[in-house]
């Protein structure tokens, strides 16, 4: 069986909530069956607004979702069959774990027998068989996690949408909830819209991230290509680190153009100028700087050290380079031979290729 | 403590247990002091009265005490036939003493409770002994036995003798339409002088069908309010703790101007055509009045409390179970609904409390098919000045509130109130 590549899809949605502002605008997002996509943005981006339409909480102003080729808009939230996750879990506090779980199930006048089997199935996928007759508030955070999960894919549903579900997690347990629910994708091929504003979460993953900001989809990528390939200056500066530098394009030819600083020039890979005298913000990923690089580079420059930071396997060093006073590198701390000190001025180089020139902030 | 765990030391070798008391004990000690007023406030203001008032009702010294000897006398008497001559003879010297001290009036009228027709043979021997008509050389039994014919009856005896003892729940037999008869049994009183358990049964229906309709309407209400946004729920949250503020007699007032015959309610019913203008209906000086006032005025002390609950249940939960496939229905009865239990139970609790001790809006629209036992109590403690009858269904009124606590704690556990 092929798998619908349009088995969610968001055809021209707007949504706003008071007739002045939209919170999403002109979203287009297919999402593929069997998918783990996520939706990453700040706070107030419109994420969680998408996933509320797509779950039945809310509906577009304008435009169509569309659920395996079928408009879903029209449709209460009940019938949609989408299980959902929720931030705070969202357990039914006076229920029993087993009782929790076969709530999907009862409603749906499915056999005892049948519920029975189907708890203990999903409560073995998340580890917490033995648990049934617990309370919720018996059970720790990462526990109540993952009863969550095991409720919202008990009845099989085709989407599941998890709504920020790790963030009242502490770290540790947030990386390896991460992992878990990654493998339990994997295991049953269950379609998954994740919203999260942690890049890390998403980077760890998803198959595909949908960068969101100010109601706009801004970059639909895989995890790689969007760190390494970001086609703006937002998502550049909002994944991962990033060195950045604005100027003006005073030269372009065929992959490569010079920008020119406030003090100084630099060649940098065009992604989004087209022309001499385009305003341009260059990135560049800290760990893409080298210090004192042994292979040929096309552009180095000289820099001070103005901070050096211990971070256990590696050194993070603030430089002032090209009067960008906060310019980072990252160094292994394998190699011993550098001398790091405070106000040294070292040599740092970087192919011209990993400096992008991105629209200006 | 088990026999197994070993008593752990301080690093002084003190007992830990006695430590902690030790380092505890200036914290109780001034926990207490903060409470100590009003708990002193309590003790006299409440505890105090309280058994105050059970001593009253079920005081019956005063006799005790007027006739000491006769009772003494009689405590060999069988009573059966007339008292032997010893008891005559201790009942007047009793009497003789109570006359001296003018005190034979109050003799008679707790006699005459006891058996009718007492005052005319007390006052026909208080007559015979103010003349020094009765000769204590001869026979007192016989002297006596001819002052009235009634003394010749032994059943005046008998009613004497159940004087004695000091304490008497006649009160509370009374409170429910009984009393003991000649034989010291239990017995009902005749079917049209039984007012009280009509009243006792009024009062459970009314604060029962109060406490329905305020839950009824109360409860959409607090629902709107933990679920609307903060600037309106504020705003109705003031609507409804408006009468809250006002006086209960301006609003019982306001309920009489509304309610009655030609009142708001009622032109406005004949302006729509619902009524006949002839044909107006009494919503006052009965029970609907009742209903209507005590719901309107208690309505508040059920959406508080509920209110205070449902405004900590996420609204996720009922989102969650829809998105579970749950219809809204569903979602609300097997979700939402058993949650909000806590502020139902209080919410009840306090309104079926306060109306089954209501008083002032009974009395005043309740007329006469629409009074409560309250206003019964009221009655005795102001007009017939009967304290200890007041005392007793007072307190009767105070055990079913208690009773009816300790059902709900079974029920439901009282550890599961949510009063805010």
């Amino acid at each position: 069986m092929s798998k619908n590549i349009e088995f969610v899809k968001f055809d021209k949605v707007d949504k706003s909530y008071d007739g002045k502002v939209l919170v999403v605008k002109d979203l287009n997002l297919d999402i593929s069956e069997g998918e783990f996509i996520t939706m990453l943005g700040p706070s107030g981006s419109g994420k969680t607004t998408c996933l509320m339409m797509l779950a039945g909480f809310e509906t577009p102003t304008n435009g169509e979702i569309y659920l395996d080729s079928n408009p879903i808009s029209n449709i209460p939230p009940h019938k949609r069959g989408i299980g959902m996750v929720f931030q705070n879990y969202a357990l039914f506090p006076h229920m029993t774990v087993y009782e929790n779980l076969a709530f999907p199930l009862k409603v749906r006048k499915i056999q005892k027998d049948e519920i029975d089997k189907k708890v203990d199935k999903a409560l073995s996928m998340v580890s917490l068989s033995g648990f049934e007759s617990r309370m919720p508030a018996q059970l720790s955070g990462g526990q109540q996690q993952r009863v969550a999960v095991a409720r919202a894919l008990v009845f099989d549903p085709a989407v599941v949408l998890m709504d920020e579900p790790l963030g009242a997690l502490d770290k540790n347990l947030r990386e390896s909830m991460q992992y878990e629910i990654k493998h339990i994708h994997e295991n049953i091929g269950v379609t998954v819209v994740y919203v999260t504003h942690d890049q890390g979460e998403a980077l760890t993953m998803s198959n595909r991230i949908a960068v969101f900001n100010d109601g706009k989809v801004q970059q639909l990528s895989s995890p790689d290509k969007l760190y390494e390939e970001p086609v703006n200056s937002f998502v550049a500066e909002f994944i991962g680190e990033n060195n950045t530098f604005g100027g003006e394009v005073i030269d372009i030819s065929k992959g490569v153009c010079k920008v020119k600083l406030n003090n100084g020039e630099i060649l940098a890979n065009p992604i989004s100028v087209n022309a001499k005298g385009d305003k341009t913000t260059v990135s560049i990923r800290p760990e893409r700087a080298l210090i004192n690089p042994k292979d040929k580079m096309d552009n180095n420059q000289k820099g001070k050290i103005e901070e050096v930071i211990y971070h256990g396997d590696h050194t993070r060093l603030r430089i002032n380079l090209l009067g960008n006073k906060e310019f980072i590198l990252k160094v292994p701390n394998s190699s011993n031979e550098l001398d790091l000190k405070l106000g040294n001025e070292i040599n740092v180089g970087w192919n011209s290729q990993d400096a992008r020139a991105l629209d200006p902030k | 403590m088990s026999s197994e765990t070993k008593q752990i030391l301080t690093t002084d070798g003190i007992p830990l247990e006695i430590s902690l008391k030790k380092a505890e004990r200036k914290n109780k000690i001034k926990a207490f002091l903060l409470v100590a007023p009003l708990l002193l406030f309590l003790i006299i203001t409440y505890i105090f009265p309280i058994g105050e008032m059970f001593t009253r009702s079920i005081d019956d010294k005063m006799i005790t005490n007027m006739l000491p000897k006769t009772f003494k006398s009689m405590e060999t008497w069988d009573g059966k036939e007339l008292p032997p001559e010893e008891v005559f003879a201790s009942f007047l010297s009793d009497f003789k003493i109570l006359v001296d001290k003018k005190e034979h009036g109050k003799l008679a009228q707790r006699l005459n409770k006891e058996k009718n027709g007492f005052t005319t043979i007390t006052k026909k021997l208080f007559r015979q002994v103010k003349r020094n008509k009765i000769d204590e050389t001869q026979s007192i039994k016989e002297q006596i036995m001819k002052v009235h014919k009634r003394w010749r009856n032994v059943e005046y005896w008998q009613a004497i003798k159940r004087t004695a003892p000091p304490y008497t729940s006649a009160k509370y037999l009374k409170a429910m339409d009984m009393y003991l008869n000649e034989d010291n049994k239990i017995t009902q009183v005749s079917e049209d002088r039984r007012i009280h358990r009509i009243l006792w049964l009024r009062t459970v229906e009314v604060a029962f069908f109060v406490t329905v309709f305020c839950f009824l309407m109360g409860y959409p209400i607090a629902h709107l309010l933990a679920t609307l946004p903060m600037k309106y729920s504020n705003l109705l949250m003031i609507c409804v703790l408006l009468p809250f503020w006002t006086s209960l007699l301006v609003r019982t007032a306001s309920w009489m101007i509304l309610l009655q015959q030609q009142g708001v309610v009622n032109d406005f019913f004949v302006m729509i055509g619902l009524v006949a203008d002839d044909n107006r209906p009494e919503m006052m000086y009965n029970k609907v009045g009742t209903y209507v006032a005590m719901t309107q005025i208690l309505l508040p002390f059920m959406v508080l409390p509920l209110y205070s609950v449902m405004k900590t249940i996420s609204p996720s939960l009922m989102r969650a179970g829809k998105s579970l496939g749950g219809t809204p229905f569903v979602a609300f009865w097997k979700v939402y609904f058993p949650l909000t239990i806590p502020g139902i139970g209080a919410g009840c609790l306090l309104v079926f409390i306060l109306a089954i001790g209501y008083y002032i809006t009974p009395a005043l629209v309740g007329g006469a098919s629409g009074t409560l036992i309250s206003n019964q109590i009221a009655y005795h403690m102001k007009s017939t000045l009967d304290w200890s009858f007041a005392s007793a269904m007072g307190l009767m009124l105070l055990s079913g509130v208690l009773v009816i606590y300790w059902i709900y704690n079974k029920l439901v556990g009282v550890d599961n109130i949510k009063l805010g």
